[in-house]
């Protein structure tokens, strides 16, 4: 027995229009995956949108080394279950091959680093499109991003000249070179990502609901003494702290908000009530006015 | 949730960031660092006042030079409803953005300085509501602290604007005034008790009830074939899917079809979401539908309802709305893509251009340089099936991209 008429979810079909443009356009496409909550949805959505077939495009991790491990288990088991072609490449190597320079120092995080393993990556594989899980509300400069932005050759972004987008109309036309970063859920604000997280009962990495954690505190934010990875003063001090990650990036550059909320629907709630927003949690934004517009025109993702 | 989009138009320092910034901080959708953030930057620019604009304007270039210079998106929403406002430029040479912002809107809102009146740009903004067939216009009049909150300003400004409104093409749009402050707040987000001369609603409370009906332009169902679904597996050996978005209208499982260019005939099998199977496909739905015959359909294929077909021809005449660094002229070509499917077009006549004033149309035309608005007759190397805009907005509108550097350099609306 067929279901009647259903009351449709705007932003789901708007997003599963665009995964599907971007596997009829493309001759290489790829999901950018790095085990985060929106990547996550991501790979729902294209789900979603070929079944009963596969998802048409391999998934590809940009590893920085200082991924959460609970990220990383989380990566490996939700690509085995669905059986999908996961690429991993290392910042690790880049730096071991002399081409960026790990930071030093207090802020010292490998996040700026990415991009080289990142554009070297799309060179190797010849990939011409990469879906990502961007959204326009995170960051005042992405706000000006397109669905289908275009990089020249070297994966820059030129801001002041972009493809003007109408209708639901998207051109993938591009030259030799070139490639697009498309972002399916533009459109989508946290709090979407997470009722519908719920509202799909969909599994994520145990690192975003409400933990016990070894922290310690600098400039007003919560920091994981758990790994090496972030660097700590001997002055400062690590305390115990029931917290939750809202955005899980480098371990190095994200940090940790108090929290009790250890179910979806409590982080929902959180979410809701919320008066920090979720990039407020990254020091890589923090670093001037215009830090993500420079690391985009750069060709960061 | 109801997810509304909203357009913006006004000329420079019409405040329209400001308004924007207004709305956002009355619904309390700023967080605690974005507000810190711009109460830092005023400070610093030495306003007594928060510079609301800091929180839209996101390029360097635009914060140096405070003005918006590209389209921006801004989300916030209330119990109610999801909002995004497209936030466009009110530059004269801009237009493009103010045409791709409209583009994506179902409702949208026109800024005038209370100071300044009804100006030839606010002629261009409306000019472009109409020729979008945006349903729902606002037209807010800003900077009312500036003029005393006088309702004779008011009143005037409205008795102009209505001048404009009877020249235009698209009637059925619904028009309606508001006397705002954004910097101060009055009748944004909060009635305000300094014009108790205004009996109607508060802007927001006006989108907020808006409902579906008052600015979805319904027509008949089109399906343009966006992939085609083959599994290949066991379970699904032969399953042959076919995933797009439904326009205009709703399909149901049984209806018979037509698939166009073949103009194959077949029923309804199957409309599946994801793995449910439903019995009818709403408009603007992504599902996959499956035939009840084995038939060829490809990428860029339309199915119909067979008894509502589109126009299918080689040809046809559309507004224009150009956005090339180069000019168009007759005989130029390019690649129009028309939904998901494209062809080779070529100009074959350009009939008239508005003048930029909108006072009239200029005949005799050679070429169109960027933001020209035109009526031009295209031929194509191969049929598209399509419908007029003003009767089916989805399927009556296209972009043209450039051969060479393939850039979108227009948009277009089938006359």
């Amino acid at each position: 027995m067929n279901k009647d008429t259903y009351d449709i979810n705007s932003l789901e079909n708007e997003a599963i229009y665009i995964i599907r443009e971007v596997a009829a356009q493309f001759e290489k496409p790829v999901l950018l995956f790095s085990g985060g909550k929106d990547s996550i949805t991501l790979v729902r959505l294209a789900v979603k949108a070929f079944y009963p077939a596969k998802i048409p495009f391999p998934l590809m991790h940009i590893d920085t080394g200082h991924n959460f491990p609970e990220t990383v288990e989380f990566r490996d088991r939700l690509v085995k279950e669905l059986g999908l072609e996961l690429i991993v490449r290392n910042v690790q190597d880049s730096i071991d091959e002399g081409k960026v320079t790990e930071e030093t120092g207090r802020y010292a995080s490998r996040n700026q680093l990415q991009t080289t393993t990142l554009l070297d990556a799309i060179e190797e594989f010849k990939f011409d499109a990469c879906i990502g899980g961007a959204r326009r509300d995170e960051e005042k400069a992405r706000a000006k991003e397109r669905i289908f932005s275009v990089r020249d050759d070297f994966g820059q972004w030129d801001e002041k000249n972009q493809r003007p987008e109408l209708f639901d109309m998207l051109n993938g036309q591009i030259n030799l070179g070139q490639n697009v970063r498309c972002f399916p859920i533009s459109n989508w604000t946290e709090l979407d990502v997470w009722s519908y997280i719920e509202q799909e009962n969909i599994e994520i990495p145990s690192i975003y609901f409400a933990h016990k954690r070894k922290v310690f505190l600098r400039d007003g934010m919560i920091w994981s003494a758990e790994d090496e990875v972030v660097y700590r003063d001997a002055s400062e001090e690590v305390i115990e702290e029931m917290v939750r990650f809202r955005t899980v990036g480098d371990m190095s550059c994200t940090a940790a908000v108090l929290s009790e909320a250890a179910t979806i629907s409590k982080v929902v709630e959180e979410i809701r009530d919320s008066t920090i927003s979720e990039r407020g949690a990254r020091i890589d934004d923090k670093r001037s006015e215009a830090a993500m517009e420079k690391r985009k025109q750069q060709g960061y993702f | 949730m109801e997810v509304l989009k909203i357009a913006t138009a006004g000329s420079v320092d019409d405040g329209k960031s400001t308004l924007i910034g207004r709305i956002l901080y009355d619904t309390k959708s700023l967080t605690t660092d974005k507000l810190e953030a711009i109460e830092k930057t005023s400070k610093q620019k030495g306003y007594d006042y928060l510079d609301f604009s800091l929180a839209t304007d996101g390029l360097v270039a635009e914060r140096e030079q405070g003005i918006t210079i590209d389209v921006a998106h801004i989300y916030f929403s209330t119990a109610k409803k999801s909002y995004i406002i497209a936030d466009t430029p009110g530059h004269v040479e801009y237009t493009r953005n103010m045409v791709t912002g409209a583009s994506t809107s179902q409702a949208s809102i026109i800024l005038i300085d209370a100071r300044k009146g009804v100006i030839e740009q606010t002629n261009r903004h409306f000019f472009i509501n109409n020729l979008l067939r945006i349903k729902d216009v606002v037209v807010a009049i800003n900077k009312m602290d500036l003029v005393d909150y006088s309702e004779e300003v008011y009143n005037k400004i409205k008795a102009d604007f209505s001048d404009l409104m009877s020249k235009r093409d698209y009637q059925d749009q619904k028009i309606t005034f508001i006397p705002v402050s954004a910097l101060k707040g009055d009748n944004v987000v909060n009635k305000s008790d300094k014009m108790s001369w205004y009996k109607g609603e508060a802007l927001l409370e006006h989108l907020e009830q808006l409902d579906k009906k008052d600015i979805y332009n319904v027509g008949t169902p089109r399906f343009p074939v966006q992939y085609v679904i083959r599994p290949k597996t066991e379970d699904f050996h032969d399953f042959r899917g076919y995933a797009g978005k439904v326009y205009g209208g709703e399909l149901s499982v049984g209806d018979n079809i037509l698939v166009l260019p073949s103009k194959t005939r077949s029923k309804i099998k199957d409309i599946y979401f994801y793995d449910e199977k439903y019995q009818t496909a709403s408009r603007r739905s992504s599902v996959t539908i499956t035939l009840e015959n084995d038939i060829n359909v490809s990428r860029g294929d339309m199915i119909v309802l067979e008894n509502d077909l589109p126009t299918i021809d080689k040809q046809f005449t559309a507004n224009i709305c150009w956005m090339g660094a180069s000019d168009l002229e007759v005989g130029s070509k390019y690649v129009l893509q028309h939904g998901v499917n494209k062809v080779l077009a070529k100009v074959e006549t350009i009939n008239h251009k508005i003048n930029p004033d909108y006072s009239g149309i200029e005949k005799n035309v050679k070429g169109l340089g960027v933001n020209d608005i035109a009526s031009v007759t295209f031929k194509f190397n191969k049929p598209l099936f399509f419908d007029q805009f003003k009767s089916h907005r989805t399927n009556g509108s296209f972009i043209l991209i450039d051969t060479q550097d393939n850039s979108t350099v227009g948009a277009g609306f089938i006359q």
